[in-house]
């Protein structure tokens, strides 16, 4: 069944149609990736979807429901989270703070002010195990804007995960990531959804990633969608390769390519 | 283990500072009682600021306002009831400064930084024209006259200096260790932390489902509560209320005691607002020009001591426990 | 007729000089993106310097021509004061949350207003002479004091002269891209720190000029930094903070409504004032001209 699908949805910033017309669908339990170069509009899509744009026209409906004139605030409760591209976290406050935020906030409990947030053992073991599974659980007590960024990307995603959201959004889960550090980030996080069974949407730049960990993959180009199907259709498509060789996808291509021109 | 070692922690310059507080009045005279009065005093409104700048980053130029709005209370209580009954003034000035918190902290709140910081400036400095310029109701530059209140239902004695450094001081000593205790929970709260999580990173507060207006709003009530009830409490206190208890260089003041006492701690505002007291009953005596004073030292704590005295406390605690 | 002529003059009278501080404000954080909560304190030192010269230049006999020659001078000593702050009391804050930088403003608004108490003392300084000398005009039948008139073309002046700067000289292109994009403007070789403090000193020439040209009309006195730096923000939110020709109708607006305040309700001017402010703020959070 559609979790999420939009239809004919439509985001301009002045002249720019960052998102054009898009009719975009997610599966239920699926881990999609969605990629595109630069400006191709997925995080604008992303944005639409979780709250934080409103759309110019369009609409989005999430579990059947339409959604298009809720809040942020609304589509978390509903189920939608994400995580960011440009880290976002409680920089002053401990990884397990962080996490705990986010139980606490999924439970209501986040109006209490008579009583102590120590005190609901539930909720820290809940977090601490989370951190667990995200391999962060030595860091629990150091405060998030302390570890590394790889670590910061991971626990970005936790606080997303920590909502036990029906879809979520990892906007470059591994992005400003070292390359050997990119596959053991994946790794936790696709475990993790697939043992939860989250849909997941990723966006993301580094192919090696999106072909490994995606079930299906959606292509953007300037505001639409261009492709859209599993890892082997997309790899021999030849409009996708083309539209996308002009920024760095892997390394083969472009050599191919100076060979070519060297011939 | 770890929570048994803080709690003694806390307990070992708890209980001595305590005791010290308990046994002011018997101790010390008269004029050093009324000090440290004051410094409590201003304590709970500085510990009610802080809720909005060390915890939910929001800092708020016009405080006095609040202060004020629960000053006059008091004194319209008695000028037009005829109330002499403390607990009235407290339960007027709090609902006051609620209802004057609440509509400005609407406005305020829907902004940040600056622009939030000059709306509760403007918004205090209308008040104060406000009671300068109904000057037939409020008494103008003249101010309302304040007469010692009954306390738990027992009249003053005749002997004001008496009533004010002994029955007074614990009544007001009583309502600040509540006040404490209250703004603890508080801000350990889950309220608390969510206040926190807004204060270093609003997107992500409001992408893990917490509506940030509404928290701030009700954090702004809570801190405009806590400054009427300062207000209350000082209107006996002094005597008289005036126009210059709304006046903008009086929320300076507070400012600067929470910025003077470190406002990245629980404490330290309370630390900064007993402090300053005691530093403006000095040199007060000394020079007129106490706003250059106060603003010199307002850019030097920024440029050099940010973390105000309870941050370098910090910094010595830890030079004396690294050598083990 | 009088009525409205003698109101009307003297609302443009008001927006002009709330042109001059508004916009200094609006240009300072337009490139630089900051507030200087003491920029109300600097249309005061403009003020008290500009009297202060012409009343001593009057005592010792100087001729019109002379005290007309030294109104300028409350402007550039503001303006010199901003070239001193902007590098020590304000570059070492651009890199820390915005809290430490609204607290040193605020600091420096309590030592400048205290300063100007120290050097000048407590008691109003006036200008008058200058207003004197300037008479008054028939106009529409009633009889409006020139000097005013003159102060009316000194704010259209400015005006006119700042967006020719700023839109069409080099300097002006410069300006707009850091304020833009400070991180482009100095990745091409823009040096940023010359442009912040240029801006930070046109900035506070602007207020300055603003003191010194109504100090002959109005004394200068202590508070009138505070109560200006209220005035101009509420300009800034109802034009658009960041934008001149914000702080233009800005300035137009709270000049009329201020003036029809004081004509007809003057207890409550100042809270009119805020009321059309909050409703611009609920309605158009960024102004009238403002970029969010």
């Amino acid at each position: 069944m559609n979790l999420l699908s939009t239809r004919a949805l439509a985001k301009s910033f002045g002249e720019n149609r960052a998102v054009n017309s898009v009719d975009f669908v997610v599966r239920q339990g699926e881990v999609l990736s969605l990629i595109g170069s630069n400006g191709a509009g997925k995080t604008t899509l992303v944005n639409l979807v979780s709250g934080l744009y409103r759309p110019d026209s369009g609409s989005i409906v999430f579990e059947e429901r339409d959604v298009t004139r809720q809040s942020s605030y609304e589509r978390i409760k509903a189920g939608i989270a994400r995580s960011f591209q440009l880290v976002n976290l409680f920089d002053q406050l401990s990884c397990l703070d962080n996490v705990a935020l986010s139980v606490f906030s999924r439970e209501g409990k986040t109006l209490n002010f008579a009583t102590l947030a120590s005190r609901d053992s539930a909720v820290w073991e809940e977090a601490q195990g989370v951190l667990r599974q995200f391999g962060l659980d030595s860091k629990a007590a150091i405060p998030a804007g302390a570890i590394s960024h790889g670590e910061r990307k991971l626990l970005d995603v936790a606080v997303a995960y920590a909502l036990r959201p029906k879809l979520l959004f990892l906007d470059e889960p591994t992005s400003g990531v070292s390359t050997r550090e990119k596959a053991p980030i994946m790794d936790i996080v696709s475990a993790i959804v697939r043992a939860g069974r989250i849909t997941v949407v990723i966006i993301e730049h580094d192919m090696d990633i999106v072909f490994r960990y995606s079930e299906r993959i959606v292509v953007m180009h300037q505001g639409a969608i261009l492709a859209d199907g599993t890892p082997d259709e997309i790899r021999r498509n030849d409009e996708v390769t083309t539209t996308l060789i002009g920024t760095h996808v892997t390394g083969e291509p472009a050599i191919e390519s100076e060979n070519h021109a060297g011939r | 283990m770890q929570k048994h070692r803080s709690l003694l922690r806390t307990l070992a310059w708890a209980v001595p500072v305590a005791i010290a507080l308990t046994a002011a009045p018997h101790v010390v005279g008269p004029f050093q009682t009324l000090t440290l009065l004051y410094g409590l005093v201003f304590g709970i409104a500085v510990l009610g600021f802080n809720l909005l700048l060390g915890y939910t980053g929001l800092l708020s130029f016009g405080h006095s306002a609040y202060f004020g709005a629960g000053a006059y209370t008091v004194a319209f209580m008695v000028k037009y009831f005829k109330i002499a009954s403390m607990e009235l003034f407290l339960a007027g000035s709090v609902l006051v400064s609620v209802i004057i918190s609440l509509l400005f902290g609407v406005v305020c709140v829907r902004y940040t930084k600056i622009f939030f910081g000059i709306l509760t400036l403007a918004l205090s400095q209308v008040l104060w024209s406000l009671a300068f310029k109904f000057f037939w109701v409020t008494g103008g530059t003249d101010g309302l006259r304040i007469p010692t209140p009954s306390l738990l239902g027992a009249p003053p004695g005749a002997d004001k200096m008496e009533f004010l450094t002994f029955q007074y001081y614990y009544y007001v000593l009583a309502i600040f260790t509540v006040c404490v205790i209250v703004m603890w929970v508080i801000v350990h709260s889950p309220f608390g932390k969510a206040l926190q999580a807004i204060r270093d990173n609003e997107t992500r507060a409001e992408f893990i489902g917490i509506r940030i207006r509404r928290y701030r709003l009700i954090a702004f009530v809570v801190s405009g509560a806590f400054a009427g009830v300062a207000g209350a409490l000082w209107a006996p206190l002094n005597g008289l209320a005036t126009p210059d208890v709304l006046v903008w260089t009086f929320s300076g003041e507070i400012v600067f005691m929470a910025v003077l006492g470190g406002f990245n701690s629980f404490i330290g505002p309370i630390v900064g607002a007993v402090a300053f007291t005691y530093l403006k009953t000095y040199a007060v005596g000394f020079t007129v020009y106490w706003q250059l004073l106060l603003g010199t030292v307002l850019v030097v704590l920024v440029l050099a001591l940010p973390k105000g005295i309870m941050g370098m406390v910090e910094l010595l605690v830890a030079k004396v426990r690294r050598p083990r | 007729m009088e009525f409205l002529v003698i109101h009307g003059l003297n609302a443009l009278l008001y927006s002009s000089v709330l042109f001059l501080i508004a916009g200094g404000l609006s240009l300072i954080y337009g490139v630089m993106r900051i507030i200087n909560l003491a920029h109300g304190n600097l249309y005061a030192i403009g003020a008290f310097v500009t009297a202060w010269t012409i009343g001593t230049a009057s005592a010792a006999g100087a001729p019109n021509a002379v005290l007309l020659l030294l109104l300028p001078t409350g402007a550039i000593v503001a303006a010199a004061v901003g070239a001193i702050l902007e590098p020590t009391l304000l570059r070492p804050f651009y890199k820390r949350p915005e809290e430490y930088q609204l607290l040193v403003t605020f600091g420096l608004l309590m030592v400048l207003e205290d300063l100007i108490h120290l050097v000048w003392g407590p008691n109003p300084l006036s200008a008058g002479r200058v207003y004197e000398n300037f008479g008054s005009i028939t106009i529409g039948g009633a009889r409006y004091p020139a000097y005013n008139l003159a102060v009316i073309a000194v704010g259209i002046i400015a005006a006119l002269f700042l967006w020719a700067f700023i839109y069409r000289t080099r300097f002006g292109i410069v300006l707009r891209a850091t304020s833009q994009n400070m991180r482009m403007a100095s990745a091409l070789g823009v040096n940023v720190n010359r442009i912040y403090i240029q801006a930070f000193t046109i900035g506070c020439f602007m207020a300055g000029l603003g003191g010194a040209i109504v100090v002959p009309g109005q004394s200068a006195v202590l508070g009138m930094g505070v109560d200006a730096l209220i005035l101009s923000f509420v300009v800034v939110v109802i034009g658009g903070l960041g934008s001149l020709e914000g702080a233009f109708a800005g300035a137009l607006i709270v000049g009329l409504v201020r003036e029809a305040g004081v004509a007809l309700f003057p207890e409550v001017e100042l809270a009119v004032l805020y009321l059309i402010a909050a409703i611009v703020l609920f309605v158009r959070p960024a102004g009238l001209f403002g970029r969010a």
